[in-house]
């Protein structure tokens, strides 16, 4: 189905210096859903000679019509979302003290005991806790909730804030061994593959790149960007829980969604899409042939912006593609580096076998 | 000064120094206690001392002034599929765990290497049903270093300590957080103290203590009561301060005061007198109630030998034992200074006013 590829050129991603450094800025970068400047403004700055194909849209989503040179070139849409879970200041509670609400998927418990920054100047403040000595074994036992939680600034922060202002974990990217510890790496790994795409985009296809806003309040911005493009294929570049932790009495853990190590995850089904059969096999093809590991992402819940992507217009061919995570929607997640470099290796691979016998109805048996 | 404030304090709690591991804290604070003293030494429990000689002959009295420089934190139980299972050292909230930047201090390679990790919350499924809501018990927690397994069985191994990587920040209104700002606060106060007395005249023999283990109860500054054999004691710890989980009784405003202990443990004469400094110097203080006595060193200092006078400070400090403790820099200025001038005005007698009615 896909087609031949002789003597393409051979791309190695790496993740020296230079890749590291972009990589810092995307993920120590402040931009829960709603407000996604800061990363938009990166990606306007490494995406410079594409300057006359970029534009930002009534949401926020900045799109990328890189076109190819090929014949019958295939108009694929590639998503990754710039937003991340994190917070609203919404009240003023005494000096330098803010009440604030979640933004997105965040469990409570993770906020507890947290360094934050707040506003486009990164203000530091804490997230504190009653003192251990003050508190009875019942109070331990139970989670502690938002709404008793406040963020702190400090002594005469009042004035260096404003209510309204949106927060997130003042988390700095980290290399750990073979690993990468930062927070926002769902989905700003995306982003960051997708900025690699457009720079070593193959000829043979019109890569319509899209870094969507507000993924994290229902796949919102994917949505009118796919109407825009109105794509033949689209493929959402997301992270997915490596859910590979030790069950707790030693049974086996089955149910792990992802494993690190395991390779770019594919998805075949989750709770937003049921991914195009073309193009997963496309994919596990094109993995297997260029000898990249893969894995499939355990079918199940959850959901990337393919979910919006294919129903847009008449419907549009999705699946989605995913760097296996640990603990995402907290002060940090963690990925392998080797998993980030081969999902990008793959989708390199991939989109360069590309041609429209893909979507001939005969594939999809 | 001679010793630049903010940078040392930052320094201080860039360092672990679990009770019982206090090496790290230990070697940032000796080199500068040196500057400001006659003489160092290391105690058999791991205190640091540094004695300034006072100006009378001998046989001179002396004044013990304890901070003590340990950390809680965590230690490793054992290892699983390469993560690490936990528990504590010192009284740690199991609600401030989950998603925490820690150090692991792994030693089975023969050398201890300083390991990045975070404390993670493993998903629902693989909890029992009592771990899958509410806050997670200790024992469910796990701790990844991003190493793979084969790595981790090489370099780690059960009883490596897990101390707190949070970062010192400045806050605002020249408030500063941290990890084990408690009770490193009060190092940083009676470093000043130290750094004033260096430039001033005082009859009094001054050893300061930075004590181990007191997060596991009091066993370094008990020692180096015996070992110092002081007239009496100041013992400096950090207190509770209003704000988000303190308020009420017993919590003071952060950067206005200093508390100044009145309890069992404190002995009445002594408060009497560290009172009358604070006011003779114009330097605010407000009375801490410890009825049943302080969960400070003071509580078994006190019991020490034949028994020995002691007097509390308390630097207020928000969010005790969680790594984002907030602490105000004018604060512990202001506890350095009164401990300096009281000591500095202490008669040779002075012992004589300490009396029971």
């Amino acid at each position: 189905m896909a087609r031949k590829v002789e003597n393409a050129k051979k791309y190695s991603p790496k993740l020296g210096k230079k890749e590291l450094e972009l990589l810092t800025r995307l993920s120590n970068a402040l931009a829960v859903s709603g407000d996604e400047q800061e990363v938009r403004e990166i990606v306007y700055e490494e995406l410079k000679e594409f300057k006359d194909c970029m534009h930002t849209d009534a949401m926020g989503n900045v799109l990328v019509n890189r076109e190819g040179t090929g014949n019958d070139r295939v108009r694929v849409m590639l998503a990754a979302h710039m937003d991340e879970v994190g917070m609203m200041l919404t009240k003023e509670d005494g000096d330098g003290l803010f009440e604030f609400v979640v933004v997105g998927g965040v469990d409570p418990r993770q906020l507890v005991g947290k360094p934050v920054i707040i506003g486009r100047k990164h203000i530091p403040g804490v997230i504190g806790a009653k003192a251990i000595h003050l508190t009875t074994k019942e109070e331990r036992e139970r989670e502690l909730k938002v709404e008793t939680l406040r963020i702190d600034v400090g002594l005469n922060g009042s004035n260096l804030v404003e209510i309204g202002d949106r927060a997130t974990f003042a988390t700095s990217l980290a290399v750990l061994g073979p690993s990468l510890r930062g927070k926002a790496l769902d989905d700003r790994l995306g982003v960051f593959n997708l900025i690699q795409l457009l720079k070593n985009a193959p000829e043979n296809i019109d890569l319509l790149a899209t870094f969507t806003v507000q993924e994290e309040l229902g796949l919102r911005g994917a949505k009118v960007a796919a109407y825009h493009f109105d794509p033949d294929i689209g493929i959402a570049m997301d992270s997915t829980p490596a859910n590979d932790l030790p069950d707790f009495d030693g049974e086996e853990n089955t149910r792990h969604n992802t494993k690190l190590d395991g390779g770019p995850a594919i998805y075949l089904m989750d709770g937003a899409t049921i991914g195009d059969r073309r193009l997963v096999k496309w994919l596990t093809e094109s993995a297997e042939s260029e000898k990249i590991p893969w894995q499939y992402r355990q079918p199940g819940r959850g959901g990337t912006d393919a979910g919006a992507i294919h129903t847009a217009r008449a419907g549009v061919p999705s699946v989605s593609v995913s760097v296996p995570q640990r603990y995402l929607h907290s002060a940090a997640g963690m990925v392998r580096i080797d998993d980030v470099l081969n999902t990008l290796k793959l989708m390199h691979a991939a989109l360069l076998r590309l041609d429209k016998n893909i979507l001939n109805p005969q594939e999809r048996k | 000064m001679n010793f630049e404030l903010l940078p040392f304090v930052k320094s201080m709690i860039s360092v672990a120094g679990l009770s019982g591991y206090e090496e790290p804290i230990r070697d940032v604070i000796a080199p500068v206690w040196q500057e400001l003293s006659d003489r160092t030494w290391v105690s058999s429990h791991g205190s640091l001392h540094a004695m300034r000689y006072g100006e009378a002959q001998e046989p001179r009295p002396k004044v013990m002034i304890a901070a003590h420089m340990d950390a809680i934190g965590l230690m490793v139980t054992g290892i699983d599929n390469g993560f690490l299972r936990i528990t504590q050292i010192g009284g740690v909230d199991q609600r401030i765990l989950p998603g925490q930047m820690v150090t692991v201090h792994a030693s089975n390679s023969g050398e201890v290497v300083e390991l990045p990790a975070m404390v993670v919350m493993p998903p629902a499924f693989l909890l029992p049903k009592d771990g899958s809501k509410g806050s997670l018990p200790q024992k469910y927690l796990l701790v990844d270093t991003g190493l793979r397994p084969k790595e981790v069985e090489k370099l780690v191994r059960v009883g490596d300590t897990i101390s707190f990587a949070t970062e010192p920040r400045e806050l605002s209104g020249g408030t500063i957080s941290g990890h084990t700002l408690d009770n490193r606060a009060s190092v940083a106060a009676t470093t000043v103290a130290l750094d004033i007395l260096s430039r001033r005249k005082h009859l009094w023999d001054v050893i300061a203590v930075a004590t181990s283990q007191e997060e596991v109860g009091g066993i370094g500054a008990t020692g180096s009561v015996f070992e110092v054999t002081p007239d009496f004691a100041i013992v400096i710890d950090v207190t509770f301060a209003n704000g988000p989980g303190g308020g009420g009784v017993g919590s003071f405003d952060m950067g206005k005061t200093v508390a100044l202990t009145w309890g069992s443990c404190d002995h009445p004469a002594l408060y009497e007198a560290m009172k009358a400094t604070a006011d003779e110097y114009e330097i605010p203080v407000s009375r801490d109630f410890a009825p049943r006595g302080s969960g400070t060193d003071a509580y078994d200092m006190q019991i020490a030998k034949a028994g020995i006078p002691v007097v509390e400070l308390g630097i207020p400090l928000r969010y005790m034992h969680t790594p984002v403790e907030v602490v105000s820099v004018r604060d512990i200025k202001r506890a350095g200074r009164l401990m300096a001038e009281f000591i500095s005005d202490l008669p040779l007698d002075f012992m004589n006013n300490v009396k029971w009615e």
